[in-house]
């Protein structure tokens, strides 16, 4: 099929006070079905959605941050989190989930899913996609 | 259409899946064979195990490509296709087999 988009998955809210953050990893595993090229992008509060340590027993809400694991087995690997919202919150990558993928063209090697970008370098890579789904 | 298991009146959706996840128990999924007429064997178990596995780690019941890759990946290649896991399970090893191990129905799955 030559008719691949880029959709490209953008989440900029905090994962559990509203609905957005479970739709989108939940369309973005359907949409994982039809051979597209998917990537997501977190920035501002979207960050939170992949920290690490995430315990919702008190919300009475599932935990749904383990199946951003699973990501790289739905041949999801490109995850860019913004720079500027992760330093904003006092974070840094060692606090985010370490998400990979097995590279199938490099002998199964495991490699990072998350790219970390700039504001800036994440516009361009915005800029590339054919399809952007906010949420 | 509630389920009878070991003394217990267990609520399931309209297509069979257990409304209640933590009730599962390994009796859930032989009374649910039998409703289709199927008789679970360890290959069936290995399967079904491998689903409960997959959902305690990651929270998802995958979809059918995903699991195929995976089985491959843990049980080897003579399982880890979908011809395999078809006979195993002709509903659909995504849907009967997530049904048999108490997992909601794949995402994706229609």
């Amino acid at each position: 099929m030559s008719d691949i988009k880029k959709f490209m998955y953008v989440n900029r809210r905090a994962p559990y006070g509203t609905v957005y953050a479970w739709e989108s990893l939940e369309v973005v595993l359907i949409g994982a079905a039809f051979d597209q090229q998917v990537s997501l992008a977190f920035l501002d509060d979207g960050v939170y959605q992949i920290t690490k340590g995430q315990d919702t027993t008190q919300l009475g809400i599932k935990n749904f941050s383990p199946t951003f694991s699973a990501l790289g087995d739905y041949g999801i690997t490109n995850i860019f989190v913004e720079k500027e919202s992760l330093e904003k919150r006092g974070l840094t990558v060692a606090d985010l989930i370490p998400l990979k993928y097995e590279d199938e063209n490099d002998n199964y090697a495991e490699k990072d899913s998350i790219k970390l970008v700039s504001a800036s370098d994440l516009v361009k890579v915005l800029e590339e996609q054919d399809v952007l789904l906010n949420f | 259409m509630p389920i009878e298991v070991n003394g217990k009146t267990l609520e399931t959706d309209e297509e069979g899946y257990l409304s209640n996840l933590t009730e599962w128990e390994p009796a859930v999924a032989g009374i649910m064979a039998k409703l289709d007429n199927c008789e679970l064997t360890d290959s069936h178990w290995e399967v079904i195990n491998f689903l409960r596995e997959y959902y305690e780690e990651y929270q998802i019941a995958p979809a059918v490509r995903v699991l195929t890759k995976a089985i491959g990946k843990k049980l080897g290649p003579d399982k880890g296709n979908s011809k395999y896991l078809y006979e195993l399970f002709p509903y659909g090893p995504g849907k009967q087999a997530c049904k048999y191990a108490g997992l909601p129905k794949p995402t994706g799955c229609v």
